[in-house]
């Protein structure tokens, strides 16, 4: 019997050994299975995941090649543990492209300490920092989300529409709060509105009341809550709404999931925001083939096109190699071709075989622009009857 | 009339919150405080021991509410608190079995057990997200407010709200009530005696036929119970979610060292004086002062001391000056 378990044990290690020597390709599934939007990724990774059980079903990858995932936690906070991780995927996992990071500060550390010395590329379904438009990437980063400068736009759009003239605003402290903050306030401003106080707060501390009080002391017709819904920023609603101090919220994308009216309650109906979306075909057909995961989660469609872009992007290039296939990810994501929607990954990769062009689609209506970033579409929402309802896209 | 709604003011958004918030943070230093004292070292776990029981008594308050069992206006959960106090003290007796009693045989330094504490603290994280998972969970029922801001309004005529939580005046009593419990405890009787002259001198103390078992493993329970009682009263008041108790340890290890390690009534000090500090030093003050002068008195800016980004910066400076000037925290426990 021991014999018969150390040969096994053996006969899989050798195994193991093999696919990672290339007759396997594997991508790594970099998000922040631990951390501050833990809730979030619990339908991002499998989301990630789909895709690749899609393309493997197929068996259409490259004459038949199996691809298999591995997950590392980014923890959405920590840059040196996300370094780390994202080290280990490279050297000791050996993937080919990585579906990641999650969060920005993390993302932009693992980028330039990781990626960009292993020449790896990373497909970012939710880093919305205006930072990483600029940064030197090499052509190695993408992302499936649109830039955060864009969506201080829309937000100033969707609250000067309402005739709002006079926010106050609190940000998550972090790259993706304060690159938000930033645009959002320039946009407003520029536009002819008041921002009374632009105040930060920490994630996952015990108590906002400090943070409430100054807030409510500036003043402001409605808060605009660049946060966490299951972090500070539905901490600080609560304690606004507890104290009386504001009773109308503007959320923005990482504030909107089914968790935030359901913990809040009543008292949240009225407040509106807006959350990168699309009506398109793409998003419903996601949302209905979603199995064992929420396709209407936030970023679980970006999350899916992150990997399925690196799929079809290695697929076109006929190899695995970042430096070959990192060229061809506007292909696949763009016009002309064939446009792909999800579930249709079998169809685009057979396409790219025969040496077609496709336009990847997708759940989020990828179209990449400038460095290699989401164009966008936005839905407005608001909170009515204790549940995100749609307004309209934007 | 401009008097009293200065005074409202503030009590809604400094004196009301940091009471709460300050009982909560002397809860959990408490525990700290009574490991520090009795066990000699500073246990990490603590926060996520407060994890642990909390999350036992939101799954019996879960049972409770589906089998209709409810508290009227009070929270179910405190039917429940009893059941989770019971579990998290056995939880850390078997910790402490598992662990520390292995250490305690080998007179290992306290820096080791620190270290073992961080281990232990780990496996709870693990614990306890493998059981409740990492989100939110909400089991605050019953009554929201003893006063909605909105009704106070009404009531009084005023322009500013005050607005008093369920929660609130319920950690506020609790705190009292378990305080004076645990007072007693400690001084007027035997096992409580006992403890206390363990932590004066434990040599003195082993010599005199004191059970040093018997010592550590009450100790272990009266920190399990506190843990579970204030981590109760911070999710009723806030929400639960594991990360957030995690981040808990900082402000109540500040207020267990400025209050002065080993002191129980340096931790209770310690916790209002953190939370105060927090709060008071980061509120602009500009509404209050338009209330008391002349009407074209009012300041253009906030009136703001510090921003909110620099408010644990605030705890953490008195700690230092603490640490500076008294080393032995301000009711002189043990030297940290």
């Amino acid at each position: 019997m021991k014999k018969l378990l150390t040969t096994s044990a053996l006969v899989m290690g050798l195994a193991n050994g093999a696919m990672a020597d290339g007759h396997g390709v594997s991508l790594g599934i970099f998000l922040g299975f631990t951390g501050p939007i833990e809730s979030l990724v619990a339908n991002m990774g499998p989301a990630a995941e789909a895709a690749i059980a899609e393309v493997n079903a197929s068996g259409n990858f490259m004459g038949g090649t199996n691809i298999t995932s591995v997950r590392a936690d980014t923890t959405c906070v920590d840059a040196a543990a996300a370094t780390a991780a994202a080290e280990r995927l490279i050297t000791s996992d050996k993937v080919s492209g990585i579906v990641g990071g999650d969060c920005s500060g993390v993302t932009t550390a693992t980028l330039t300490n990781v990626a960009m010395p292993n020449g790896m590329v990373m497909i970012s379904p939710s880093a919305t920092s205006p930072a990483l438009s600029t940064i030197e990437d090499n052509g190695l980063f993408f992302r499936t989300a649109p830039s955060d400068a864009r969506q201080g736009g829309v937000m100033t759009s969707v609250i000067m529409d309402r005739g709002i003239k006079s926010v106050a605003l609190t940000y998550t402290n972090n790259d993706y709060g304060k690159g938000l903050a930033d645009a959002f306030q320039s946009e407003f401003e520029a536009a002819g509105g008041t921002v009374t106080i632009a105040a930060a707060h920490e994630d996952g501390k015990a108590d906002y009341a400090a943070e409430v009080g100054a807030l409510a002391a500036a003043g402001g017709d409605v808060l605009v809550v660049a946060g966490y819904l299951d972090q500070g920023g539905k901490g600080i609603i609560q304690g606004s709404l507890d104290t009386g101090a504001f009773d109308t919220f503007v959320l923005p994308d990482g504030m909107v999931g089914d968790s935030l009216p359901l913990a809040i309650g009543s008292d949240l109906n009225g407040s509106f925001g807006q959350v990168p979306g699309t009506d398109s075909m793409g998003a419903g057909k996601f949302a209905e083939m979603a199995n064992g995961f929420d396709g209407t989660s936030p970023f679980a469609a970006e999350s899916y096109d992150a990997a399925a872009l690196i799929m079809l992007a290695m697929q076109a290039a006929g190899s695995s190699n970042p430096a070959d296939y990192k060229d061809h990810v506007f292909d696949v994501a763009n016009a002309p071709g064939e446009e792909i929607l999800p579930g249709e990954l079998g169809k685009a990769l057979e396409i790219l075989a025969g040496g077609g062009a496709v336009n990847y689609v997708g759940a989020s209506n990828v179209e990449l622009i400038g460095s290699g970033e989401s164009a966008g579409n936005y839905r407005e929402i608001e909170i009515a009857g204790e549940a995100v309802t749609t307004v309209k896209f934007r | 009339m401009e008097l009293l709604n200065a005074f409202t003011l503030l009590s809604n958004f400094v004196l009301v919150p940091a009471i709460a918030y300050g009982s909560q943070l002397a809860l959990g230093a408490l525990g700290i405080t009574l490991v520090f004292g009795i066990l000699r070292f500073s246990n990490f776990a603590h926060g996520d021991t407060m994890a642990f029981g909390t999350m036992v008594v939101i799954l019996f308050t879960w049972m409770f509410q589906s089998m209709g069992i409810s508290l009227g206006p009070l929270p179910t959960a405190l039917l429940a608190l009893p059941i989770g106090m019971v579990f998290c003290a056995a939880f850390v007796l078997l910790s402490d079995r598992v662990v520390y009693k292995f250490y305690r045989a080998k007179k290992a330094a306290p820096v080791v057990y620190l270290i073992a504490s961080v281990g232990v603290m780990f496996v709870m994280n693990g614990v306890v997200r493998l059981i409740i998972g990492p989100d939110d969970q909400r089991f605050a029922d019953g009554e929201r407010f003893i006063i909605k801001a909105r009704t106070f309004k009404q009531m009084t005529g005023l322009n500013e709200g005050l607005s008093i939580k369920v929660s609130q005046g319920l950690t506020v009593v609790t705190a009292i009530i378990v305080v004076a419990v645990l007072f007693w405890f400690l001084n007027r009787t035997r096992t409580g005696k006992s403890m206390r002259a363990y932590s004066d001198n434990e040599d003195l103390a082993l010599l005199s036929g004191i059970n040093p078992e018997k010592v550590v493993a009450v100790t272990w329970i009266l920190a399990a119970f506190l843990a579970t009682i204030a981590g109760t009263l911070y999710g009723l008041d806030k929400s639960y979610k594991p990360f957030t108790y995690f981040q808990l340890l900082l402000p109540i290890f500040a207020a267990a060292i400025v209050g002065g390690l080993g002191s129980p009534l340096g931790a209770i000090t310690g916790g209002f004086v953190v939370a105060f500090s927090e709060i008071m030093i980061t509120y602009p003050y500009k509404k209050f002062i338009a209330y008391l002068g002349p009407k074209d008195w009012a300041p253009e800016g906030l009136l703001q001391l510090l921003s909110t980004d620099y408010k644990f910066a605030v705890s953490f400076v008195i700690l230092v000056v603490v640490l500076l000037i008294k080393p032995t925290g301000l009711f002189g426990g043990t030297q940290s």
